[in-house]
């Protein structure tokens, strides 16, 4: 969802507060983004200029440290984002076949966003949750020991 | 802030308060009777745990039992594979895969009338048996070959509550260590128990400490790197989830012994619960004037500051770790300089995993001794793995060093599922290899493994089975290498990218005479020239399976066939004429109508058009159709 100017201004103030406070740490540049993607949900050019004016750093090293890094988006995510562990205990126990019935389902590809902006696919290496193997999330909702069969149904509920 | 004689009082208390739970009936005077432990790591917490937890607290006040049961959220017991775990003491009963309908039964007929809930109790002793009557945890086939050090506190102790780590003798040695003993006598304790690192590599970690120590300048840190990116470990988040008091002492313990006033914990910004609970642990340490300026009184000063990982495996490599810190690209740089003489923002540094920091408290007040009558003469201790992939006990598990892979495999881990035959475990990631069946009797420690060309790793331990291609396993590793190689050096960036079109080739059906050759030429020049552990590890995989399972490479290249069935594009689907009934439905359900025949008669699948998808054998009830 795209967001209103006034929710764009609050967010802003709130970057640049964090920045005031913070701007003086040994190596903030990374938290400070961090902070930023966790607010706007992508970094656009607009906030690395803003976060470079702030920090007196070139708008082209910190492109460097955004596209270096997989957490850091350059475009907005949907409203959904969807991973799916590919981590080795996932991809032996078909993770792979999950993952292609969910890009089948979307149409899109990993790292893509649905045109309506409702849903991501985003890579994943390792969540963690070993156990439920293959895993997925949807947001903060884990879906587990899931079958290629149980995509379309899980889509459904969002 | 409390002194070392607040801090033992605080401990004397604390030790009643979890007296239950340590079945220690000679503290236990509280009205509390019972303790109900709720396993609160991520694998639990992904399977309901918290709702699990919160229904507990409603249904104990309905039976108005509340008062007498005490809820406890902990970190990791380990048994992943049959969460959410609930544990109820003093009897110790293990309850598993509790759904959010259970819990009333539990209450009602355990805790209010002392009946245990049959149905629900795990009590698999091994080899598929179960036990006759109540069995103690330690005695089950998953608890009984194992022995807990890094993890002791996982599953026991509320990582969220300070107190409940200092009642298990938490900052005990911190103490020791700065009323006691001199920085020196600190690092030839830790040399002498012949503590290794745990991220992989097995250095001493102690050499690190005294180089660090011996290097003069007035600022120094610690780093814990708790970037645990191998796809399927997942080690040092659990420690950090169960018991995260355990990395600050240590880390306090290792600067106070090389001079350091500062440390940061590296941690994936993946682990939002490890993160949350490190973060208040740091906070209940400042308040308890553990961590902050003269420390029990003394000179010593020290500090933790968390950061976050932002997504990049090449990280994990400690000089890209710092450069992360640092606010770059997490690019590694040459060694030497070696970090302990020139590391964060130019300053000595040490940097230790998370696991290896788990034990140095425990070393240093049970003494180097204790450490080194566990393990093996080279590799003393023990080793936490993630079992995971094709096993029925995935979880956590916590061996002596040197104790055979079988072990792990077939008793610990309780064997393959659905009587498929075990294939290889591969350990160490993307750095590591593969174990075939054939070596199973193992024993798991640096050398031994090293030997076979696997290695220790950080401790991922993924099992395979017989449907597991071995060439599409080497493949889904460098997939993983060329995404994260970061592009520093050429070796990395370009001969894994080749090495990987190969082997997409090979499992494409379009591989050639001479490729296995290729592979091994490029995957040792990678070796000799990349310039960090990345690159230098990355051929690991694709050597080792060629090394065991050459025959597999060669059944894709020269015969165009995948053994385990698993490369779609080898894979072949055909009707089996005599046991197909003629009724058409395969032909109706194929998307590409590659299925031909007449009704009545065996029908027929046209190779050429078929997409291998797999529909066909899905809608067969004859079971007529198989795919080689």
């Amino acid at each position: 969802m795209a967001l209103t100017q006034q929710q764009i201004a609050e967010k802003t103030a709130v970057l640049e507060a964090y920045i005031s406070e913070n701007k003086d740490v040994k190596g903030v540049l990374i938290p400070i983004m961090q902070k930023a993607q966790e607010l706007f949900g992508y970094l656009s050019f607009e906030t690395m200029e803003l976060i470079s004016e702030r920090l007196d750093v070139p708008v082209s090293e910190i492109y460097g440290v955004a596209t270096f890094y997989a957490l850091f988006s350059l475009k907005p995510k949907g409203d959904y984002v969807i991973s799916v562990c590919t981590g080795t205990a996932c991809y032996v126990k078909g993770a792979q076949a999950v993952l292609d019935e969910v890009k089948n389902q979307l149409g899109i590809e990993s790292g893509e966003t649905t045109e309506d902006g409702k849903f991501s696919i985003q890579d994943t290496r390792c969540l963690g949750c070993c156990g439920l193997a293959p895993v997925m999330t949807i947001n903060n909702d884990v879906y587990g020991r899931l079958d290629p069969a149980d995509v379309k149904d899980i889509l459904a509920k969002y | 802030m409390k002194s070392l004689a607040q801090l033992a009082e605080i401990r004397a208390e604390a030790k009643k308060a979890i007296a239950v739970r340590m079945q220690d009936k000679s503290l236990s005077d509280s009205k509390v009777k019972r303790h109900v432990l709720v396993c609160g790591g991520t694998g639990c917490t992904s399977s309901g745990s918290v709702t699990i937890r919160e229904i507990f607290e409603k249904e104990l006040k309905a039976s108005g039992i509340e008062n007498e049961v005490k809820i406890v959220q902990t970190g990791c017991f380990g048994l992943c594979a049959l969460g959410p775990v609930v544990i109820v003491y003093p009897e110790g009963t293990f309850y598993s895969q509790v759904t959010t309908d259970d819990v009333a039964e539990i209450v009602n007929s355990h805790l209010v009338n002392g009946e245990l809930v049959q149905r629900l109790v795990y009590d698999d002793i091994g080899g598929g048996k179960k036990a006759d009557g109540p069995v103690a945890l330690n005695e089950t086939g998953f608890y009984k070959d194992q022995h807990r050090v890094a993890l002791r506190n996982c599953g026991v102790i509320d990582p969220e509550n300070i107190d409940e780590y200092i009642a298990t003798d938490g900052y005990l040695a911190l103490g020791k260590v700065l009323t006691e003993m001199t920085p020196d006598e600190v690092i030839s304790v830790v040399l002498e128990s012949g503590l290794r690192g745990r991220g992989g590599a097995g250095f001493p970690t102690a050499r690190k400490w005294q180089f660090a120590k011996n290097s003069v300048s007035d600022k120094k840190y610690v780093v814990c790197n708790a970037d645990e990116g191998d796809p399927g470990a997942f080690m040092d988040r659990s420690v950090l989830e169960g018991d995260p008091h355990a990395i600050i002492e240590a880390m306090a313990i290792a600067g106070y012994a090389i001079g350091a006033d500062e440390g940061f914990v590296y941690v994936r910004a993946e682990y939002p619960i490890a993160v949350k609970r490190l973060a208040i642990a740091i906070e209940q340490a400042r308040e308890y004037g553990i961590l902050g300026k003269n420390v029990f009184g003394t000179d010593f000063a020290f500090d933790v500051h968390i950061r976050l990982g932002s997504g990049a495996f090449v990280c994990g490599e400690e000089t890209a770790l710092l450069t992360s810190i640092e606010g770059n690209r997490g690019e590694p740089r040459p060694r030497p300089p070696f970090p302990a003489v020139k590391g964060l923002f130019g300053q000595p540094t040490i940097i230790n995993n998370v696991e290896t920091l788990a034990n140095v408290a425990q070393i240093i007040n049970k003494g180097a001794d204790w450490f080194k009558s566990m393990g093996t003469e080279k590799s003393a201790g023990t080793k936490v793995f993630a079992l995971g992939g094709k096993i029925n006990h995935t979880g956590l598990v916590e061996i002596p060093m040197g104790t055979p892979l079988r072990t792990m495999i077939e008793d610990i881990g309780g064997g393959i599922p659905t009587g498929k035959k075990f294939k290889a475990a591969q350990t160490g990631g993307p750095s590591g290899g593969c174990i075939p069946a054939s070596l199973i009797d193992t024993p798991v420690d640096y050398e031994s493994l090293m030997s076979i060309g696997s290695m220790m790793g950080s401790g991922g331990l993924s099992v395979m089975d017989e449907d597991n291609c071995m060439v599409d396993i080497a493949k889904f590793f460098l997939e993983f290498t060329v995404d994260e190689s970061c592009g520093k050096c050429t070796p990395c960036r370009i001969s894994t990218r080749r090495m990987l079109d190969i082997l997409n080739r090979i499992t494409e059906g379009k591989g050639e005479e001479g490729d296995i050759e290729k592979l091994e030429e490029l995957a040792n020049n990678i070796k000799a020239t990349a310039l960090c552990g990345l690159g230098q590890t990355a051929p690991n995989p694709v050597l080792s399976t060629i090394r065991y399972f050459r025959d597999e490479y060669e059944a894709h290249i020269k015969e165009k066939r995948c053994p385990a069935g698993q490369c779609k594009a080898l894979a072949r689907f055909t009707i089996d004429r005599e046991l197909c009934k003629g009724c058409s439905l395969c032909a109706r359900k194929c998307p590409v109508n590659a299925i031909e025949g007449v009704i009545k008669s065996p029908f027929v699948i046209d190779q050429d058009k078929c997409i291998k998808c797999g529909t066909c054998i899905d809608s067969c009830k004859f079971g007529a159709i198989s795919k080689k």
